[in-house]
């Protein structure tokens, strides 16, 4: 059973530093050992060890002033106090100066067996803790957000700056742009990112069931209140709560929400206590909150209160040079969610991507990018496995000549810029599309 | 060259049958001669009169003045009390990577814990505890595999637990260690 785990035995008696030295090393663990304080601290200096076994009576110093300095120099050790004359006091006193465990030698073999053990498993657990911490971290983490646009650089200088501070952020954009990513990698970033993010979808609740969501409920409150229930609020303690659709609630919601904003204590529905939550705001909203105001749809100082720090995530018509790199992302977290190889997109599809509108913005590109793969060949995604045969041509309003430039070119991708048989389907001779390129300055992606 | 052996250095009134099968045994589980003394020292050094018990580092220490460069392990086999310093009690000791090791029957009866004496029990847990020994003693650490004579035993139930055998892991790495 070969561990990682370090132990320092420190006792002046010779014996008892051999048997113990002999005990561990039977049991795989990296060994040293020190016959005072003296040499234990020089040791402690130099390498960091994981457990740290102490005699309490050393001359020079006892075993519980070495402790105190050990961790003034390593914090982490797991501390166990040894000694021969056992007494409350002194465990007592051993216990609260932050030792793990206080034994009386002799000890049962046992005893001896479980008590590293335990230690052990505390170090493997405060590592796995710190592991997982950082998953965490990593999962929701800045450089999930894909894009390098210089819009999308803005938005990311922007979340890093008020990440660390406590201020309300309200981010606006378009369905679908990723509002709710950018609330995650603001609260990820923060000191509160050990705390819980609560997501509410304002939109998506009635006025009494956003209430008992938000501000919780005591038993009896109304019907069907069968136990007590905790408001998102409470959940959100020490952490951040995000209003998606903000815009969407009523007023009188509207003043409930000023209200605990101001004062950062609320009342559950039903209860008459007060209850208090430490949490940060993120709102995010579609819509626009000012011509809102101006309309008296929303309250004025709710807006000046959630609009302390304004993102506003753009648009994928804005950036649409991130559109390669948020396709290679999405067919990478497709093709290892479906378990299959890693696909490529074809020019010409990329191509085609790049020139449509994305009304749907980033949700749209997703989507589609995922049905490509549900649909495609499994080695590439191609010009006729995206849903782009109906365009946006027919619905927008763009001159005949934009309609004809966009129409050619997309039937040259679909045929991969084979000039007859696109030409064969656009039912023109060759020199007519040949001077049409020309006319439009049309390019072909793969040369 | 003459094959290095294994000493079994045995104090006190064993039985003939049994100092037989552990010499046939232990030669036939190490592939090394195995030779056999028997020590009538004076104990009372290594008695320890507030504990009652004998002290397994002393016993190491003059087992160990005693090895030849004939022996590549010696093992002391008692039937006294063990003890080290900071442990109430053990069957067996040896030095890590070390000559030497001791392994004593008196914790290993059944009568100890108020059962019905059982010889051969006692010989099959003797046994496992001698490999055992002799396993650290070529520089084995504990295993972590129930059933090999590697793994860490604290109570005779648990030596009851596991085989005389060492686990295929266990085998080779003794194996290697033992060609060096």
């Amino acid at each position: 059973m070969k561990t990682n785990i370090s132990l320092l035995i420190v006792d002046d008696e010779e014996s008892v530093r051999d048997s113990l030295y002999n005990w561990f090393m039977e049991d795989g663990y990296e060994v040293s050992c020190a016959a005072d304080a003296k040499e234990a601290l020089t040791k402690i200096e130099k390498q960091k060890f994981d457990i740290i076994l102490a005699d309490i009576k050393m001359p020079g110093m006892d075993g519980m002033e070495m402790h105190r300095r050990i961790r003034a120099l390593n914090s982490e050790a797991i501390v166990i106090i040894m000694t021969a004359f056992a007494s409350v006091d002194t465990a007592v006193q051993a216990l609260r100066d932050g030792a793990f465990d206080y034994v009386t030698k002799p000890f049962d073999p046992d005893d001896l067996s479980h008590l590293i053990r335990n230690a052990a498993n505390q170090i493997s657990l405060k590592s796995e803790n710190e592991a997982l911490k950082n998953k965490v971290v990593s999962l929701e983490n800045i450089e999930n957000i894909v894009g390098n646009s210089e819009v999308m650089m803005k938005v990311l200088k922007e979340v890093e700056n008020v990440s660390s501070s406590d201020s309300s952020v309200i981010i606006t954009g378009e369905s679908g742009t990723g509002k709710e990513l950018i609330a995650r990698a603001i609260h990820s970033n923060s000191l509160r990112k050990f705390f819980p993010l609560v997501t509410v979808h304002c939109g998506a609740l009635s006025e009494g069931l956003l209430e008992s969501e938000l501000f919780g409920h005591e038993k009896g409150a109304f019907t069907g209140a069968m136990f007590t229930r905790k408001g998102r609020f409470e959940m959100a303690d020490g952490g951040t709560i995000f209003l998606d659709e903000i815009a969407t609630i009523s007023m009188k919601m509207q003043v409930e929400l000023l209200r605990v904003l101001e004062s950062k204590t609320f009342v559950r529905v039903g209860g008459n206590k007060e209850i208090k939550s430490d949490f940060r705001l993120i709102c995010a909203t579609n819509r626009d909150l000012k011509k809102m105001v101006d309309e008296g749809s929303f309250r004025e100082d709710l807006y000046y209160r959630l609009n302390v720090v304004n993102i506003k995530a753009p648009s994928l018509r804005d950036r649409k040079e991130d559109i390669p790199a948020l396709v290679d992302h999405f067919i990478k977290k497709y093709c290892t969610s479906m378990s299959r190889d890693l696909l490529h997109i074809d020019k010409s599809a990329l191509a085609r991507l790049k020139e449509y509108d994305f009304p749907g913005n980033v949700r749209e590109l997703e989507n589609m990018v995922e049905r490509a793969i549900v649909v495609g060949n499994g080695t590439e995604i191609r010009l006729k496995d995206l849903p782009l045969d109906k365009d946006s041509i027919t619905d927008s309003n763009d001159s005949l000549q934009d309609v004809e430039k966009k129409y050619v070119l997309q039937t040259l991708n679909k045929y991969n810029w084979n000039i007859s048989r696109t030409a064969k389907a656009l039912k023109v001779d060759r020199v007519t599309l040949y001077n049409k390129i020309r006319k439009y300055k049309l390019k072909n992606p793969g040369e | 060259m003459k094959k290095k052996k294994i000493l079994l250095v045995s104090h006190g009134q064993f039985r003939k049958e049994f100092l037989e099968k552990i010499i046939k045994d232990v030669q036939l589980n190490f592939n090394v001669p195995v030779h056999h003394v028997v020590d009538r020292t004076d104990m009372s050094p290594f008695f320890d009169a507030s504990r009652r018990q004998y002290d397994a580092n002393k016993l190491l220490k003059s087992l160990d003045s005693v090895s030849t460069a004939a022996n590549i392990k010696t093992i002391g086999l008692y039937r006294v009390d063990l003890f080290i310093p900071i442990l109430t009690f053990i069957f067996g000791q040896a030095i890590f990577k070390g000559k030497t090791g001791v392994v004593s029957t008196y914790r290993l009866r059944n009568e100890q814990y108020g059962m019905i004496g059982n010889e051969d029990l006692i010989y099959e847990r003797f046994r496992k505890v001698v490999f055992h020994e002799l396993g650290h003693s070529y520089g084995l650490i504990h295993c972590h595999i129930p059933v090999c004579v590697m793994r860490s035993s604290t109570y005779v139930e648990d030596i009851d637990q596991k085989k005389h055998l060492f686990c295929p892991k266990c085998k080779e790495e003794l194996d290697n260690l033992m060609a060096k």
